[in-house]
């Protein structure tokens, strides 16, 4: 998900040409205090008017206990993008307080079956250690994501390149979106020079269980996706395993064998979900 | 009268004569060529005299200067250039008037010439290009000749058919010998290739090769031969070579541009001419290096190896024939300073002539061996012509360079764009200004989707069956417009100001002066 200053033109207009898979139109930190009016009132008539290609359309909005919260709230939810995303949540409390506004929002101007989803972002102490209920709160929480920058900063430690610091936020937020089978994305990579430590940022991130990335330029989309995407030898495996499945199906055999290895239903679901990211159909 | 591509050019324009008019890309070509080419002059030293000469103004007073002659250049110098100012001043103070400069680009560093034009010194100009305060001179009528931009092929065609007719070729070199021995790949001011001066020296009536770094004969090697030239001359600096790409050769940082590269870059795997043994060129800076970068990871994922790269050569191209991507380079013009020890050690990088590289006059130019090449453009219109000299404002500043030379040619011509830079769309109904026909362009590529030309459809199939985001260039303009709107075309004065040239010397298209506020 590429993050996109509020109150960039020419960054908005393109935003959805670099292939992300979503774009998260930032009025929170990218903008400053006084260009949050700007960027409010230029995320709103794009939304109305932009080509965004196809790319999921997020608004990160300020927190309602900011000046800019309500106004944000009041301007984006008519407009009912993909989702908005909410800064430093830490309880139901702050999820119960955003949802009843948004609801009255929506019902104001007679949206009767809305389709906006909401991103709860972890970014505190007490968000993680409240992750659980966050993400089982409501049905409009479809995902939660970490925030790095405002974690480590809470936590009063440095974001290192590495990550230890966030091991632990990073394994719990994990845990509560798959126990709740919601999708979970992780924090950026600051450095945007780095190739090298983005690769091996997402390919660890991956192997955690994590959906997606955000991202802050558009030139990291290609390294994520290039870590997402499976290779051709997962993909040809994947349908081999796809294949003998469905023959055994029609055979009565639930557990099979290839090249000498177990095939169960956890593997054939793994196999599954490798053809559904490369678009296979079997 | 309109032309075939449907720009209004005149039968006869003043000051510059007759107009034959452009009427196909391979029009003229396609048939015998009913043209001469003119025979070298003749010239002669005496045994044991020397050629060395004490001081650059004693060399041009040697070569009978005279009103209305003729004064070539290369501009493998580019922005660092001090040789071009500091003979055309030396001519103006001895009261020589209507030069013709014919400089084989003319690039910022030429700001300077804007008071001898306006005191009649120089008369004409023939350039691939023209930037800067000159081109905005130029827009604003300040010559009474129009300017000639010509192609680099085109202009090594002028050469051999005595279209610029040479009476002084001005040679700096970054080494040179006391006989004329010289080269551009060592020395303190090395530059790479001087492949543009080569063609001027075998027609020149007198030759002057200026170098700060005159060492023992014999030069070795030399690019240019001593029997060529009449005069040599040492002077404290040619120029400056840190100045002869600015920026232009390192892979850009940004977003806009790579995604471009990347599209460009697929759509070439896709097109059924990427293939063991191909030929690529690709320009300097911006997009058009940067898919460069992408080729070469596919490459070396795909095992494919090029037969040759050739152009403007930048230290990328030459990092990929040292990983054996290619297996040679043929080099007219270095686009970086680092790119000259390649030049001189490298036996495969190979320096060649204007005429060799793009001369549509000869049995063998490289460009029409050429499989791909990538091009910029500073605007394109939806019949895939392309502008690359005048700017949204209607002034000159761009060159011709190797553009309809290397569209020309190649069995796959990619032109990559962004679709609007800043408020201005790039996709124009028309053109203001077209040096390169499309008929010659195959892919036009921008961030918004991939424009393939209806005379290729197969093309166009092989695209969309790659799953590669292929859209209809009408389309494609209309989406632009809905987000900057249609800008207002500068206003122009009835003047022409400079004649568009094609390669094969038909004139395509004029440049009318812009109306000053």
């Amino acid at each position: 998900m590429l993050y996109i200053p509020g109150n960039n033109p020419a960054m908005l207009l393109q935003g959805g040409v670099y292939g992300a898979d979503g774009l998260l139109l930032d009025l929170e930190d990218a903008v400053a205090l006084n260009q949050k009016d700007a960027a409010r009132i230029l995320v709103r008539n794009l939304i109305k008017t932009n080509n965004f290609y196809g790319c999921e359309v997020t608004v990160r909005l300020n927190h309602l206990d900011t000046p800019f919260g309500m106004a944000d709230l009041e301007e984006i939810v008519p407009l009912q993008p993909d989702a908005i995303r909410y800064p430093k949540t830490e309880s139901v409390e702050d999820l119960k307080r955003l949802i009843s506004i948004v609801e009255e929002i929506e019902k104001k101007h007679n949206i009767e079956n809305p389709k906006m989803t909401i991103h709860a972002m972890i970014e505190t102490a007490m968000g993680v250690q409240n992750v659980f209920e966050i993400a089982a709160y409501s049905k409009r929480v479809d995902c939660i994501t970490i925030g790095g920058q405002d974690l480590t900063a809470d936590m009063n430690v440095v974001k290192t390149k590495e990550g230890r610091e966030l091991d632990f936020a990073r394994n719990r937020i994990v845990m509560a979106a798959k126990a709740n089978k919601i999708d979970v994305i992780d924090t950026v990579y600051a450095d945007v020079d780095d190739d090298e430590g983005l690769r091996q940022e997402t390919e660890m991130i991956k192997g955690l269980g994590y959906s997606g990335k955000a991202v802050i330029n558009p030139r990291q989309i290609g390294v994520i996706h290039d870590v997402y995407n499976p290779t051709e030898e997962e993909i040809r495996k994947a349908v081999r395993i796809i294949k003998e499945f469905k023959k055994n199906k029609e055979a009565g055999i639930g557990v099979f064998a290839i090249d000498g290895k177990m095939i169960d239903a956890p593997v054939v679901a793994r196999a599954q979900y490798v053809l559904e990211v490369a678009d296979i159909e079997l | 009268m309109k032309n075939i591509l449907g720009f209004d050019v005149p039968d006869f324009i003043e000051g510059f004569g007759e107009v034959e008019h452009f009427t196909g890309s391979w029009n003229k070509l396609k048939n015998s060529i009913d043209e001469q080419i003119i025979a070298p002059p003749v010239k002669n030293t005496l045994a044991h005299t020397s050629k060395m000469r004490d001081s650059l103004e004693a060399a041009i007073d040697a070569c009978n200067p005279h009103d209305g002659m003729t004064v070539t250049f290369h501009h493998h110098l580019r922005e660092g250039d001090y040789i071009v100012e500091k003979v055309m001043f030396y001519l103006a103070s001895k009261g020589i008037k209507d030069i013709t400069l014919a400089s084989s680009s003319l690039t910022g560093a030429h700001d300077c010439l804007v008071p001898l034009i306006k005191d009649g010194t120089i008369g004409q100009i023939f350039s691939s290009g023209i930037r800067g305060e000159l081109g905005k001179a130029v827009s604003n009528g300040v010559m009474k000749k129009p300017v000639v931009i010509h192609s680099h092929g085109g202009r090594a065609r002028a050469i051999k058919t005595g279209r610029i007719n040479i009476d002084l070729a001005i040679i700096a070199a970054s080494a040179a010998d006391c006989e004329g021995n010289c080269t551009g790949s060592y020395g303190p001011s090395a530059f790479g290739s001087i492949g543009y001066a080569m063609i001027d020296v075998e027609y020149a009536k007198k030759t002057i090769v200026v170098s700060d770094n005159i060492i023992e004969y014999p030069c070795i090697p030399a690019s240019i031969r001593q029997h060529y030239i009449d005069h040599v001359v040492k002077v404290d600096s040619i120029g400056d070579p840190s100045k002869i790409a600015t920026g232009t050769t390192r892979i850009t940082k940004s977003p806009m541009d790579l995604r471009i590269a990347e599209m460009a870059a697929d759509a070439i795997e896709h097109s059924g001419v990427y293939k063991e043994g191909y030929s690529f060129q690709v320009g300097a800076g911006g997009a058009s290096l940067a898919v460069a970068k992408f080729m070469r990871d596919k490459m070396k994922k795909q095992d494919i190896k090029g037969s040759f790269m050739i152009g403007g050569v930048t230290s990328y191209c030459v990092d990929m024939l040292e990983e054996g991507l290619f297996g040679a380079i043929f080099d007219v013009q270095s686009f970086d300073a680092a790119v000259s020890t390649s030049v001189y050690g490298n036996r495969n990088h190979i320096e060649i002539s204007s005429d060799q590289y793009a001369s549509p006059y000869n049995c063998g130019c490289m460009t029409n061996k050429l499989d791909i090449v990538v091009l910029g453009a500073l605007e394109v219109d939806v019949d895939f012509n392309v502008n690359v000299i005048t700017g949204a404002d209607g002034v000159v500043r761009g060159a011709s360079g190797g553009h309809s030379d290397t569209a020309a040619g190649a069995k796959l011509t990619v032109v990559v764009c962004p679709s609007f830079r800043g408020r201005l769309p790039m996709i124009k109904q028309k053109v203001q200004n077209v040096v390169t026909p499309g008929d010659t362009v195959d892919l036009i590529v921008t961030e918004r989707g991939i424009c393939v030309n209806p005379n290729s459809p197969n093309l166009s199939q092989k695209l969309k069956e790659a799953g590669l985001k292929v859209v209809d260039i009408n389309d494609l303009k209309k989406e632009v417009d809905g987000i900057t709107g249609i800008p207002v075309e500068p206003e122009h004065t009835e003047q022409i100001v400079g004649v568009i040239e094609y390669r094969d010397g038909t004139i395509m298209d004029v440049i009318r002066g812009v109306k000053t506020k």
